[in-house]
């Protein structure tokens, strides 16, 4: 009896900091700017709250053995020799496994939900769940439809309903956005952390990635596939605003002529070629700085 | 009460150490001679590291040029691999499996010794690699192309070139030393040594070496095509003349996964092995603990895709891979209930081993929790690539799978050197290591979840807090490192004499001298009983005791 009052009470406490914990998870994260972002910490908060009962309860049992169950400085004796019981292998063989089926099944939902594409050309999956905008009153056409041109180390985003070219990513709020990933050499990392969504370019590919932004805001784009020397340069800002802006923008910048865009990697590589640098070693050349009808 | 023979034996032969620079074909020299090499990589590799954490201390690239911070985390992962941990590990199997199972040696004695010699040729040319024009590879541990095959020298013999031969090398030396270690858990254990009568340590070596034999010939396969690509002109991998770049990713993670448990796996067998001596009870649920090995080394074999779920591959085959790598953690659950079944009520013992061992496995709970959530093909759409990805592996590869090591030294040293370490040096190291990984590695996890990509040189200033704290940590575990070298080393010049068995252990190991005589046993052993009899008062073997 005592017994099962104090393992009720651990399995209390257990459940409150689980609980307390996948809480807690929301706030590790940047902005929720996109309709994905929702369902991806939605899905983390699970995770982080089992994880945190699993964690916290094997813990707590070698803690637990370390203060009770320490031999005496001159205690040679041995343990009792219980070499296993069937009916708890089997119990921490067959709850784990149902954990992990649930698990899959609400990752696949979840990763159906955002419905992002990426490569399908060989097969795809057959849309079951309906996609996470569906029912948020989110505009799935028109979508806004944007080129991605990625090359060593540069972002180029070209709009083809105006012809416009940017090294800056806008995109109007509450509007499913389309894109074509492409790269021009190495294969590069398409990743907006406000928004959850990642894609790898493959060189010689069109790869289609789509995902909806919900939050007007300035973002992080950042290259996540590692691609040579100036890498971590790689990156762009992201401009999420409402579809009234957005079309202002566009109107703007396709009355500009392309001008070269101000572009970290190939600045650095300049002074260091002024420089003569010996303390680095021969690099890939960065591409010229990329002309385009707007820069930040 | 079989743990103690009434006499110690001790050794014939004094000691001398030149045998350690020779061609030795004796088990016990080959292991030590791996460890010991393995052990001076991994300190040259943590240099790199600790020069990494203090070029990411600022988030501007301030300390170092970009290039050389590539070529220094490129080698950094490369070295810690196939320099530390793969060879550190062949030692202790080449150490303890005939040890344990009651053989005179390795099956194949001088092909061991070929498959160690390997080992130094393969760190010099990573060394060596730095003198060369353009620095050496500077593509990541993964090498993936077409990035890897760009070569702004224009010179054949280039850092990815050789980077390649030695991995090639590498490889090979591998397949080697696991053809060995599988021929000679199969066909040498003693009379009456039957499968479940084997300790859970050598099931679980050969569990990784059937990875290494299935697993390995994709890698060195794919490493021999992308050093075509880059020397000779085929365009296997390259996409500007045809190849195909992710197929090179298949190549690399259809090893490179399984790879992971090549690692693991010895170390649960380390665990394994520590946990009942320290707590003085039988191993909990032996039998299953030694068939989830095998269960492990079929799974690992289906479950590489899930590197590349974001990479270019389509919805059906990630979620696919999800599934089956969620199923691995199954097995490997089984075991770690099993390590708490084992101390559970026990007598514990709190010698550096025990410690070592239980830090590793809550760290390896922890880094289990992570690989969950990274085998969730949406959790990982957002982490991949980032620092959540690095937190998690170093969990799995510092945390979980040096402290196992540093557990297996602990406990086998006397073994291998007939003498006994300084218990309090090895508890200063141990609790510099444990603070040292919480704050090397865990604020990589958060800082990942903000976004941070791996692989950088220079970050945002939003990311600055929790690198600054990575940053000591890593300065800390270079530190955890002197208590270490101070232990062991003055310790096997000067160290009490451990006796046979210092641990009161039961193996077979055990039975003999430390260190044990050539070829270890006059008499080969009869075994009669299972390998964790604590508590039990039973004889291990009919003639030795």
């Amino acid at each position: 009896m005592k017994r099962a009052i104090t393992l009720g009470a651990i399995a209390i406490f257990l459940t409150i900091a689980s609980i307390w914990m996948g809480k807690a998870s929301y706030s590790w994260f940047p902005p929720q700017a996109s309709a994905e972002a929702i369902l991806y910490d939605d899905l983390f908060s699970i995770l982080t709250a089992i994880g945190t009962f699993i964690f916290l309860g094997v813990t707590l049992a070698i803690v637990f053995n370390i203060i009770f169950y320490r031999a005496g400085r001159y205690d040679t004796s041995d343990g009792l020799p219980i070499e296993g019981n069937i009916r708890l292998e089997i119990l921490w063989t067959v709850t784990p496994l149902l954990i992990v089926i649930g698990l899959a099944t609400a990752s696949y939902q979840t990763y159906d939900k955002m419905n992002l594409h990426g490569p399908t050309e060989i097969a795809s999956l057959p849309q079951v769940i309906e996609p996470a905008y569906a029912d948020t009153g989110i505009i799935a056409e028109p979508m806004t439809n944007v080129e991605v041109d990625s090359k060593q180390w540069a972002w180029v985003f070209r709009y083809p309903e105006k012809n416009v070219t940017s090294t800056e990513l806008h995109l109007p709020v509450n509007q499913r956005a389309h894109f074509q990933l492409r790269s021009q050499d190495v294969i590069h990392g398409f990743y907006i952390p406000a928004f959850r969504v990642k894609q790898d370019i493959i060189p010689a590919k069109t790869i289609d990635f789509e995902f909806t932004p919900i939050l007007e805001g300035k973002y992080r784009l950042r290259d996540s596939q590692y691609s040579g020397t100036y890498f971590a340069a790689m990156q762009a800002d992201v401009v999420v605003e409402s579809p009234e802006d957005y079309q202002a923008w566009l109107t703007k910048a396709a009355k500009q002529t392309p001008t070269p865009a101000p572009n970290q990697a190939a600045s650095e590589y300049a002074r260091r070629q002024q420089k003569e640098d010996s303390a680095g070693w021969k690099t890939v050349v960065p591409a010229p700085a990329p002309m385009v009808n707007y820069h930040s | 009460m079989t743990t103690t023979t009434p006499q110690d034996l001790i050794p014939k032969t004094p000691p001398n150490w030149r045998k350690y620079f020779s061609f030795s074909t004796d088990h016990k020299v080959i292991g030590i001679q791996y460890i010991v090499t393995a052990f001076f990589f991994f300190l040259l590799a943590g240099v790199f590291a600790m020069i990494m954490r203090g070029e990411l201390i600022t988030p501007e690239p301030d300390l170092l040029d970009r290039t050389v911070y590539n070529g220094l985390y490129t080698m950094h992962g490369t070295i810690m691999l196939f320099g530390w941990t793969f060879p550190v590990l062949s030692g202790f199997a080449n150490y303890l499996v005939p040890l344990m199972i009651g053989a005179r040696d390795m099956a194949f004695p001088r092909l061991n010794a070929a498959a160690f010699w390997m080992i130094p040729v393969v760190g010099i040319l990573f060394i060596l690699s730095f003198l060369v024009p353009g620095g050496p590879a500077q593509s990541g541990w993964w090498a993936y192309p077409p990035q890897s095959l760009q070569n702004p020298t224009g010179n054949l013999i280039n850092g990815q070139f050789i980077w390649l031969l030695a991995v090639a090398i590498s490889g090979v030396s591998s397949i080697m030393g696991a053809l060995n270690i599988v021929t000679t858990i199969i066909r040498m254990r003693a009379p009456g040594m039957g499968w479940f009568k084997t300790p859970a340590f050598v099931w679980t070596v050969l569990a990784a070496q059937l990875i290494q034999l299935y697993g390995l010939p994709a890698l060195t396969a794919g490493a021999v095509m992308l050093l075509c690509d880059l020397s000779v002109g085929t365009a296997f991998f390259d996409p500007a003349q045809g190849g195909n770049p992710v197929l090179f990713q298949h190549f690399f993670w259809f090893y490179s996964h399984p790879a992971v448990y090549v690692m693991v796996l010895p170390v649960f067998g380390i665990f394994s092995e520590v946990f009942p001596v320290y707590a003085r009870k039988p191993l909990f649920g032996y039998k299953i603990v030694a068939v989830s090995s095998l269960i492990i080394t079929g799974l690992s074999g289906i479950v590489w895709v899930h590197h590349m779920f974001a990479s270019g591959t389509p919805g059906w085959m990630r979620v696919v891979f999800m599934a089956s790598t969620m199923l691995i953690s199954v097995p490997s659950g089984i075991k770690v209930f099993a390590w708490v079944g084992t101390i559970w009520g026990g007598k514990l013992r709190l010698d550096t081993s025990m410690l070592f061992a239980m830090g590793g496995l809550i760290n390896f709970v922890f880094a289990g929790i992570t690989g969950i959530m990274l085998s969730s093909v949406p959790i990982d759409i957002h982490v991949n690539n980032t620092y959540f990805v690095v937190g998690h592996f170093h969990y799995v590869l510092y945390g979980t799978i040096t402290f196992g090591i540093y557990a297996g030294i602990y406990h086998w040293f006397p073994k291998m050197t007939g003498k006994m370490y300084y218990e309090g040096l090895g508890k200063l190291h141990f609790y510099l290591t444990i603070a040292g990984t919480a704050l090397n590695f865990l604020p990589m996890h958060p800082v990942g979840l903000m976004g941070m990509p791996r692989r950088v040189a220079s970050y945002d200033p939003e990311f600055a807090f929790w690198n600054v704290l990575a940053s000591l940590g890593a300065f800390l575990l270079g530190i955890s490192t002197i208590p270490f070298l101070l232990n062991m080393v003055s310790s096997w010049i000067s160290g009490k004499e451990a006796g046979n068995n210092p641990w009161r252990a039961i193996g077979i190991e055990w039975l003999v001298s430390s260190p044990p005589e050539h070829e270890n046993f006059e008499e080969i052993p009869i075994v009669i009983a299972e390998p964790y009899g604590y508590g039990k008062d039973e004889k291990l073997t009919e003639n030795m005791g």
